[in-house]
This record gives C-alpha cells, structure tokens and sequence, in this order.
C-alpha cells in the first residue's frame, strides 16, 4: 500500500537527499506495517523521534510499535521542537 | 534584592522628572515587571480613560531578574491602557533595552501627561533629561535610533522607539528596540506617539550588583543553563530552526488559520516555513543568514534573514538587502497564510516594514486578512483599496503593508485594525479577533484550549497569556488532546497563572519549554529578600491575572467579552484532523469561571480577591 513519510526540521537528514527539498517520501509498505516498522530503519535517534502524527494525530510512544498504518495514511515525525 | 529600589517619574505635560522609591511591600506582593508595574497602573490610572488621552499612563518596567546572570534575563515589559482594545495591555520585549534600563539604576519608568511638541528621554545613569525630537518626528524606527546614537555619540546607547505607524496613530503600533525586537501588541507604541513621545534612549554603567546572595545565585542559575543547554528543545530545537519550525506541524495538524480563517490548512505552508528558510534559492543563498540571542539568552531562537535581491520587493531598495530580524512564526502565518501568500522574500520585507516603521505584523496580516475576504465579497472595492486585493496576491499585501507604514490612503483604515474595519462594512463577524486584538496562529477548532485562552486574555486574542499549544500539541510538559475540551479550563488557569510569574521575573516566557516555576523559584529565592517558595509564586501568579481582569471589569468589559467570532465557534473546520469541529467555548467558560473562583459574569469573587489580597 501506499503511505507518505514526512520528516522534518534535523529529522530531514535521514531523508534521501532528492526527498530533503519537500520534506516528504512517498513509500510502498505491506500490509500491516507499523508506525516502528516504518521508524527503526531510518536509525533515527529515539529521542529525536518526539512528535509523531498519522495524518495529523498524535501517536503516543507507547503506541507506536502497534499502530499499523492504512492506505494513504501520512506519517509526519518532528524532533523536540516549540515556538510561538 | 535585585530590584533597584529606584524609579522614574516623568511628567510629559510640565516637564518634570522625579526619583521615587520603589514600594517594597508591592514588589513583594507583585514581583516586578508586568505585576508590579501593573500594580502601580491600577492604583493610578482611572480605568474608563480614553488610551489615547494624556490621562493615560505607560509604565517600561524591567524585572528582578532583568541584567542578572539568569538565563534570558534581558527582558522588560510596557503597561498602559491599550488603544486597540480598550484593555490593559502589557507588552514584553528582549533584545538589550531592558538590561540597559536596570544598569542605569531604574527598576522601571512611569510616563504620564503629554507633551506640548515631539521629545525623546535620554537616560545615562542619574543624568535623566528630556530633549527635543523635532528632528527625529516622521522618521523611521531604524532612522531614530541610528540618529540617536550618532548624536551622543556612543554607539552602546539602546534605543525604543516608535516609527511612523506610532506617530499616525496606527492602533497596533509597536515600540521597537535594538532593530527588531519589540513590545508589539496591543498600540502600546501608539500611547507613546500620543505623547509626543519619539524614544527612550538610555545608557546604564552601574549593573545590578544587588543580589541577595551571590554565590548561591551564581551556582543556580549554572545549573539552571544547564537544563535549558539540555533540553532537546531550548537547547537544539529553537536555536536551529526557531519558531518557524512550528509552520509544518501547525498545519499538519489542521489549525493553521488560513485566509481568514475560512480554512486551516495552508496549501503553501512549506514555503514558507522554517525548513524553506533554511532552502537554497535560485540565487544560491538562503534566506537564512544565523540565529541571535538577546540579552543574557543562552537559548537564541531569533532569525536573521536577508532578502534576494532581485526579488521585486526590494530590487530598487538596497536599504533592505542587509541582514535583519524575521521570520518569527507569528508574523510568517500572518503576512502568510492568514491572507493566503506563500512568497516567503515578500513575507519578510513586508516583516521589515513592521519594523521599520513599528506595527505589530499579527494584528496588521491579520486586518489584510479581513481586507481581503471583505474584497472577495464584494463589499470592500477595488477603488477603495487601490488594487485588486484577493486572497493570495502578493502585490496586494506588498502595497498594502507599504502603504499602513507611511499612513497613506487604504492604509490609514488598515491601521485601525480588523474589529473596526470589518465594522465599517457591516460585517463585524469578520474580523478574526477577541476584544479588538486579532488572533495569533493557532485555529482554535484543532486547538481548543486555545479558544478558552484567547477568550480570557486579558489583551485581546494572545498566545502569550496561556499558551496551551505546548500541551496540546507538542506535549510541554505534558501532552494532552487538542481536539477534546476536557480539563481544558484548569490547563488554561494553571498556563496564564505561571506565565504571569514568568512575565513579572524579567526572564523570557520561552525558558518555559524546558523550565516550570520549580526551575524559576530557586533563582528567585536566591537574588530576592522575603519569601518566594513555590506557594508564594503560585499566588503571585493568580493575583496578577485577577488585577487585570479587575481593571477590565472596571474598564466596562463583562463576560459577553470573553468570546469568540462565530466562526469559530458555528462554522466547523473543513479539513485536516479537526475536520468537523467548532471551537467548544460554550462548555469551557463556564467551567473556567468556576475554577477561577469568579461568578457567572467573570467577576472574581468576594472570598477571590480576599484570598488573594486584592
């Protein structure tokens, strides 16, 4: 199935380098991959992995190992980021 | 003690200027800064005054902590009645002026009357003077403080100021300090223009050598760098990319008010945001040039920025090719998405403009907001405004931002702010705002504490006051549901309360994604006489919020004041995670009400102010 990875602000770094400029990689994952499937890969480092939303809601840690992802579901993952 | 026991009194009207002792039992009662200097506002100043007259009040007042070693202790405040509002307004800004104000020896200053022809106040330690300004009226921020210091000749002079917006009576002018920060909401740079009042330029040689216990103090306030050094926020997050890092998440989740707040999602919130920032552009360059920090700031979140040349903003300006201040989050979402422009060049010269010439970039994005849907519905005409004027067009914003800094045609009515004239065209339910001041960046259907906070702020629409977005959304210091109106009235109590601590310290309200009051306490404890345990700050807290509210009840504001535009609350977002959703105020208030101890009109009650000493 197909889903979006979005990465942003230092998380941009694990992009492939031609996905840096939208911040964003479409991808192709099997049935039933999770949020962690999706994650562990990358070899992001686990605190950096803060803010996690499948199309825009939050994902808590504990979650995240079973939360399976559905077609055209996007995966935006920030690190520990505020403003205002 | 960290306060200077000292302040000013200058009297605009006569002339005169005044040593005063501090009042020791209020600053114990108060703080500093926003408390304090708000303290000694309601106890002088009638509440049903007209903001704009000569019976209003400004104080700029520093906190204990302002020119200390605390971590981004640079900060100080401006308290007056606001013009845009009709509210107390209270205004804080970073930057070098406020330390400079407390080396020279004055906890803060209180500027009553008005005076009979343009002046400036020079401030060099003792030697206090009030000077003629005939030859700064009618120019810019950037142009009065450059003068100033050429004139006295000491280029370490810090200089507030107001540019023309301040002197036209744009009513969400700003007072800027040090270039580009500023006290920036409210019109309080519009109560200084009313007074005949062109800057405040002062040099301080003293420091502030009064702290209770200096070695504790010292290993403290180490260790509390530390964890600002620490946290993955304040010490990586904010420095790398700033608040603009909030554009993509705040859309993402669907709360980025767009055009109007017709939509909240922006199709061109990436180009726009910090990331974009960060791109390089067809020149090779990036639109980002460093970070910078004010004052004693150990986190340095602010951008500086330098436009493309070429762009058609500035290509016949090259005043405006050097390195400035911007984009901050908020002025990006409201030159940006909130009239739909993503152009991120024309975001930031117009962000030059505002301070340049000193308005506040929300209010003012968020009127072209108004403008622009106004437009679009026909009731405002392309002959009024001087150009086409739909959503999304550059130009439109461009001239539009050109023309409110210079008080020129369209201008003159865009400098009255959104809630008026979105009044003139009979169509008052447009304007995005709480009680005459516009709202920040946060849509309040996917962030519905944020409604409750704008509701009460005691300025107007202000993300400021209570800012629950780091709960709801990015879970400081913990992560609650932004689409529930659950335990929301108690978050926003607990938020408004400890911010007012913070904004009465001297030290940045930002220390707060990684500090709570537990952090601040100590620092506190060790540069300040008397008690500042944790209960204290907690009452101090609640006290402050409760005086403000007291003088805008006095000022003729009722709890039909705590209220949202119909927008928000009857039209349901369209898309994204609160897709379906109106703002849900109606259950909040009454509940945040109960939790305040006020009764059912928003009045705090006989056995409130008793139990907190008002």
């Amino acid at each position: 199935m197909n889903v979006t990875l979005k990465l942003y602000a230092t998380l941009s770094d694990y992009l492939p380098v031609e996905a840096r400029r939208t911040n964003q990689l479409p991808m192709q994952v099997g049935d039933g991959t999770t949020v962690m499937d999706v994650i562990s890969p990358l070899q992001m480092p686990a605190k950096l992995v803060h803010l996690v939303l499948i199309n825009g809601h939050f994902v808590p840690p504990a979650a995240r190992a079973t939360r399976a992802l559905a077609e055209g579901d996007v995966l935006a993952i920030w690190p520990p980021i505020a403003g205002g | 003690m960290a306060w200077t026991r000292k302040f000013l009194r200058i009297n605009l009207t006569t002339g005169t200027i005044k040593v005063e002792d501090l009042n020791m039992q209020w600053a114990q009662d108060y703080l500093g800064q926003r408390g304090l200097a708000t303290k000694y506002f309601v106890e002088e100043v009638d509440p049903k005054i007209d903001p704009l007259s000569p019976d209003n009040k400004m104080i700029f007042t520093t906190g204990p902590l302002t020119g200390t070693m605390a971590s981004t202790g640079g900060r100080y405040s401006v308290v007056t009645k606001g013009p845009l509002t009709g509210a107390i307004a209270c205004s804080n800004s970073g930057g070098y002026f406020g330390a400079e104000l407390k080396f020279a020896g004055w906890d803060m200053m209180i500027v009553e009357g008005k005076s009979p022809k343009p002046v400036y106040l020079s401030i060099e330690d003792d030697r206090v003077e009030i000077k003629d300004a005939a030859h700064l009226w009618g120019k810019t921020v950037w142009q009065t403080e450059e003068t100033i210091k050429k004139l006295h000749q000491d280029p370490l002079i810090r200089v507030s100021s107001i540019g023309r917006a301040g002197e036209n009576g744009v009513l969400y002018a700003c007072i800027v300090n040090d270039l580009h920060r500023a006290a920036g909401r409210s019109g309080v740079g519009t109560v200084m223009g009313s007074k005949n009042l062109k800057a405040i330029a002062v040099r301080g040689t003293k420091g502030v050598g009064n702290i209770r216990d200096p070695k504790e103090f010292m290993k403290v306030t180490f260790e509390k760098k530390k964890v600002l050094a620490d946290n993955a926020v304040t010490g990586q997050g904010l420095p790398t990319y700033g608040t603009q890092v909030l554009m993509n998440v705040i859309n993402e989740i669907g709360a980025l008010p767009t055009r109007n707040h017709r939509d909240v999602q922006f199709e061109s919130a990436s180009k726009i945001s910090a990331e974009a920032m960060h791109e390089k552009r067809p020149d090779g360059k990036s639109h980002l040039v460093t970070n910078q920090a004010c004052f004693g700031c150990t986190i340095a979140c602010g951008r500086i920025s330098k436009l493309d040349e070429k762009h058609f903003t500035v290509k016949n300006s090259p005043q405006y090719w050097g390195a400035s201040g911007g984009l901050e989050y908020e002025a990006a979402w409201a030159l940006g998405a909130a009239n739909g422009v993503g152009d991120l060049e024309a975001l930031q010269y117009v962000n030059m403009l505002c301070n340049e010439d000193g308005f506040d970039p929300i209010s003012f994005g968020a009127t072209v907001g108004a403008a622009m849907e106004l437009y679009e519905l026909g009731l405002l005409k392309k002959e009024e405004v001087g150009m086409d004027a739909p959503f999304g067009s550059t130009e439109a914003l461009v001239k539009m931002g050109e023309m409110t800094a210079r008080g020129e045609g369209f201008g003159k009515l865009l400098g009255l702010g959104s809630k008026r004239l979105c009044e003139k065209y009979g169509r008052p339910d447009l304007s995005m705002s709480v009680k005459g001041q516009e709202f920040p960046a946060y849509d309040s259907r996917g962030i519905q504490g944020m409604g409750l906070a704008y509701a009460t702020s005691n300025r107007g629409a202000c993300h400021l006051r209570g800012y629950t977005v780091a709960s709801e959304v990015l879970g400081i210091p913990v992560k609650t549901d932004p689409l529930t109106t659950d335990g929301k009235p108690e978050l926003v109590k607990a938020f408004q309360d400890a911010t007012s601590v913070f904004d009465s310290s001297g030290v940045c309200v930002f220390t707060t994604f990684a500090w709570t009051l537990a952090d601040l306490q100590p620092q506190l404890a060790a540069a300040l006489e008397g008690d500042w345990s944790m209960d204290k700050l907690n009452l101090v807290g609640e006290r402050i919020w409760n005086m403000e509210r007291q003088f805008n009840n006095a000022a003729g504001f009722t709890a039909k004041d705590d209220n949202l535009p119909p927008r928000l609350t009857t039209e349901p977002a369209k898309t994204g995670p609160a897709k379906g959703l109106v703002n849900g105020l109606g259950k909040m208030l009454p509940e945040y009400y109960r939790v305040r101890g006020w009764d059912t009109e928003g009045r705090p009650t006989a056995e409130t102010t008793q139990r907190l000493g008002l």
